[in-house]
């Protein structure tokens, strides 16, 4: 596939049609690609990689470049187009600017769940039935090909490409995904329990903000978190309770436009599961106001931001209680 | 530096009995800033008001906070008060120590500490006030009146008379509401009809009104002096410009044995029809549930008859625009239906109706044409009970908890008419209280009683049991004598509750105005602002406030008029400058704001801007209509990145007041 991508980038930069190419960059290590711009054709021979471990959402990164001259060519995965979608929504990526082409999704890899079983020097990684083979420095090993699938595509809510200019591939379908199940265990604990599950995960917590400077949604011009004047800027925790503090403000702000696209629990170094606490919001606003899928389409107004005279009423929190 | 003054009321005893206003003034004393703080009897008095008045001349106070009752009683008073002072009246913060303080707590101790500390976040919050200077909005100079019944046409009558056009939007085909079902009126036993008709025609032939038939509103935007109405025109498959209103139509039309909801279903109609003689508009209407060409495109009948090619079955809902300065409300009410009161048989005993269905019986225009006959034999009924209080003053699920108002005196008319007409008739009605304030109201009563021979039983009807010899057996208790009685009755009326018409509530959502838990309006004050809304602009005449009879609803009508006519009098009016604005540098361009706005004041432009990394951009940033917002603060909430922001409740005042209150 990696092959196609590069020749059909190549005949769309030959022909004007653009004049950049959004993709993957190769790293040093065989998994650690990185999101790039390629002006030339030499640039994608080179470096364009397209591959097991290409997990990046790209279409953040398109709300400045396409403002730039030119009109530039994305790859987007099925759950990259969600992201794109509600960015379309939000006026913040010129449409025009941007040529898209849709692309096969996951299921990626984390190759931290591969070194996690003791494997380094990892050089390649090929797919044999069930079994993952990797290469490495020191030979070939294997290991069970779904305990190397990254947490964004185990719960896999839909390959379905909502908004492309062409494909490579099928468009794909929405799935049937169970990714609400961590959501409702947590719902069933009691509220100490959960608190202190929560209290656990969140006090790992270095405020590197990979999270949000990784987040689609998170797109703010000047973000709270950095903005003085908002009272809660960039604040050394001063109890335990203000380590949950920057994550839910977070969750509250991207509430309703977070397409579940999964980047924030990838990129957090200290490995907390933060897309249950927007997995938790999604679910809800579903139960409330029917199912929502933000970025689905670009005509479907977000419950939480629309008013309908048979939306519930506030007392349903306090009717459904707080355990 | 800031100079603050303090001013605790004692408001008689209403707050000085739970609070102990001296503390409250000292303790407020040593906030920061404060250079007065003092307490007096009545601060919205005269003498009260010059109090403070002086203190910001004497003291040179930068800011003023009263600790009073809520702000929708004396802030005004407080805010002129500052402003014939020399201090903006923008200044001026009131802490409600009344409403939400003394009135709901009983404890001096506990109740104190509490307004200290709202004291603290009205100071905590004037710190940060601004100066604002309030702008000025026209007024369209025209009404909307929402509901054709007697208080709607009354309403536009009286607004028509002094000089402004108004549209009367009416849902059924015809105005005239539920008067005109109704055969006579107490307590003068004029004809329903005899006086409500020359009101329809009077609407009619009025040059400033324009009546909307068979209409409802969809949508509504803007806010008072300026509000923008859509108007949906459902389809009647008639064009309203063609018809004469001969009759012809449904005198052809084959499908006769539609339901007569004018008549209360009792007889049948037409599937075009006209709903009654006296009509307005007099345009028939094809009901598309019974019509055999809507329903299976065969027939066509009505439109082979009509000579002026009136028939339309293409026709559509349409939409209309229009702007007004004013609404008012008049939706009216509707009487409950009493089948889930299996104990008086309604749902399957033809012979048990309601009083509604009782007034079409024995109207000429109704299906016997003005003899009272029993539904299920069309016998002359020679024993009828009256059953008070079905579904009102209800304490269960079933029914309504108010008392319905007008059941007393129509079911003494009834009882009255019935006895004059057809003096064979032994009348019973039971009652729990007989209620007739009113003027001439007890007169009439007692004589239905003493001069008509009507048996008032104290007591209420256990069991109506409907018997196969055609007669009905009703059960029931006399608590004056403490007997059970058994009445072999040949009729049983049911005076039911009222309760609002159903599309009050969608309406009130759309016009952003308040109501109450059984779906009645709720007047701005109960005793002092008996017509207008809470929401301004919007006045409620008639039923829809809550239940009237007659008389009282035209009163009402005109007063919601007068109301409606002293806004519309004016030019402009001046608007509030606690409005929002958008910090174009934090705006994203997202939308959220436009989406939530509900008076469209939000727009979107394009704009160039030096960024932080010294290149140039365009970015698409929101901008506040000033004029048109309301400074609800939906956008404040709404904007993700916190660029909007509202004048005099501005997001870092709100949050010093929750900090000053948790410190």
């Amino acid at each position: 596939m990696q092959e196609t991508m590069i020749k059909r980038a190549k005949e769309l930069l030959a022909d004007g049609t653009v004049n950049r190419v959004m993709g993957w960059k190769k790293g040093e290590f065989a998994y650690d690609s990185s999101p790039a711009v390629f002006e030339s054709a030499e640039e994608l021979e080179r470096d364009f990689v397209c591959d097991d471990f290409t997990q990046a959402n790209l279409s953040k990164y398109l709300i400045k470049e396409s403002r730039k001259d030119g009109k530039i060519l994305a790859f987007l995965k099925p759950c990259d187009t969600y992201s794109f979608n509600q960015l379309l929504n939000e006026h913040r990526i010129i449409r025009e600017n941007v040529y898209v082409i849709g692309i096969p999704g996951g299921p990626k890899l984390d190759v931290e769940k591969i070194k996690a079983k003791g494997i380094n020097g990892i050089t390649g990684v090929s797919k044999d039935g069930f079994t993952l083979k990797i290469e490495t420095l020191y030979g070939t090993e294997t290991m069970p090909y779904y305990e190397a699938v990254s947490e964004k595509c185990s719960n896999c809510k839909s390959k379905l490409h909502v908004e492309y200019d062409e494909l490579i591939g099928d468009e794909g379908t929405i799935l049937n995904s169970k990714r609400f199940e961590m959501v409702e265990k947590l719902e069933n604990m009691t509220a100490q329990e959960r608190y202190d599950f929560w209290q656990g995960e969140l006090s790992k917590c270095i405020r590197c903000n990979a999270c949000r400077n990784v987040c689609p949604a998170c797109t703010c011009e000047n973000c709270v978190f950095d903005n003085p004047k908002s009272g809660i800027a960039q604040k050394a925790a001063a109890d335990s309770f203000e380590e949950q503090m920057y994550h839910i403000i977070r969750a509250f702000h991207v509430a309703g436009r977070c397409t579940d696209c999964g980047e924030c629990t990838r990129v957090c170094p200290v490995n907390i599961p933060l897309h249950l606490l927007n997995r938790k919001f999604i679910k809800d606003i579903n139960s409330f106001y029917g199912e929502f899928q933000a970025g689905a389409d670009r005509t479907t107004k977000c419950p939480l931001t629309d008013y309908d005279v048979n939306d519930c009423e506030p007392s349903i929190v306090h009717e459904r209680g707080v355990e | 530096m800031q100079r603050i003054g303090v001013f605790v009321c004692h408001c008689g005893t209403n707050i000085a009995a739970t609070v102990d206003v001296k503390a409250v003034a000292a303790a407020l004393a040593n906030e920061p800033g404060v250079v007065i703080s003092q307490d007096y009897q009545y601060m919205c008095s005269e003498s009260g008001q010059d109090l403070v008045k002086a203190s910001i001349k004497e003291h040179n106070l930068t800011g003023v906070v009263v600790c009073s009752c809520s702000p929708r009683m004396h802030e005004n008073t407080f805010r002129k008060a500052a402003a014939s002072a020399g201090l903006n009246p923008y200044l001026v913060e009131i802490a409600n120590i009344r409403e939400q303080c003394s009135w709901i707590h009983k404890e001096i101790a506990s109740a104190t500490d509490k307004a200290i500390v709202l004291g603290k976040a009205a100071i905590a919050k004037v710190h940060l006030n601004t100066p604002l200077t309030a702008g000025e909005s026209p007024v369209v100079k025209r009404a909307l009146v929402i509901g054709g019944g007697i208080a709607g046409i009354q309403t536009a009558l009286d607004i028509a008379e002094a000089g402004f056009e108004v549209d009367i939007v009416e849902k059924e085909p015809t105005i005239g509401g539920k008067m005109a079902q109704i055969d006579k009126t107490f307590p003068t036993l004029d004809c329903a009809a005899c006086i409500l008709t020359p009101k329809m025609v009077e609407a009619a032939q009025n040059e400033k009104i324009t009546i909307h038939s068979f209409s409802e509103i969809s949508d509504v935007k803007g806010f008072v002096g300026n509000f923008t109405v859509t108007i949906k025109k459902k389809a009647r498959y008639v064009d309203e410009t063609k018809c004469t209103g001969c009759g012809l139509c449904t005198e052809k039309c084959p499908m006769k044995k539609v339901p007569n909801e004018f008549n209360m279903g009792l007889d049948n109609r037409t599937a075009v029809y006209i709903p009654f003689a006296q009509a307005v508009p007099k345009v028939a209407s094809i009901d598309p549930n019974y019509c055999l060409m809507l329903k299976n495109g065969k027939c066509g009948i009505c439109s082979k008859v009509c000579s002026v090619g009136a028939i339309d079955y293409k026709q559509t809902d349409r939409f209309v625009e229009q702007k007004y300065g004013a609404i008012v409300v008049a939706t009216g009410f509707n009487p409950i239906k009493p089948d889930k009161y299996d104990e008086f048989a309604y749902s399957w005993c033809p012979d048990v109706v309601t009083s509604l269905e009782l007034e079409r019986l024995m109207n000429a225009a109704g299906p016997n044409g003005g003899t009272l006959l029993r539904p299920s034999d069309k016998k002359h009924p020679h024993t009828i009970v009256f059953v008070q209080c079905v579904g009102s003053r209800c304490d269960d699920e079933k029914g309504k908890p108010y008392c319905s108002k007008i059941c007393c005196m129509y079911t003494a008319k009834h009882a009255m008419l019935i006895r004059e007409k057809y003096p064979d008739t032994e009348v019973y009605v039971f009652y729990i209280d007989v209620r007739t304030p009113g003027k001439n109201f007890d007169e009439f009563y007692r004589r239905a009683v003493e001069q008509y021979g009507v048996h008032y039983i104290k007591g209420m009807v256990g069991k109506v049991n409907p018997k196969s010899d055609g007669k009905i057996d009703v059960q029931a208790s006399d608590l004056l004598t403490n007997e059970q009685l058994h009445i072999d009755a040949d009729m049983v009326v049911l005076a039911t509750a009222i309760e609002p018409d159903k599309t009050a509530r969608p309406l009130a959502t759309m016009l952003t105005t308040q109501m109450d838990t059984n779906d009645f309006f709720t007047e701005a004050h109960p005793k002092l602002r008996p017509v207008e809304s809470a929401t301004a602009g919007i006045f409620l005449s008639g039923a829809c406030q809550g239940p009237k009879d007659i008389p009282e609803t035209v009163a009402q009508a005109s007063a919601a008029a007068a109301k409606a006519i002293g806004l519309l009098c004016k030019n402009s009016i001046t608007c509030n400058p606690c409005v929002a604005h958008s910090d174009e540098m934090m705006c994203n361009g997202c939308s959220s704001c436009e989406k939530v706005c509900p008076y469209g004041a939000i727009t979107y432009e394009n704009k160039e801007f030096r960024m932080p990394d010294r290149t140039t951009a365009i970015r698409r940033v929101a901008s506040v209509n000033p004029a048109v917002c309301q400074g609800c603060g939906a956008c404040t909430v709404a904007c993700p990145s916190g660029a909007m922001d509202l004048n005099g409740f501005s997001n870092s005042q709100i949050m010093s007041e929750v900090d000053a209150i948790c410190k």
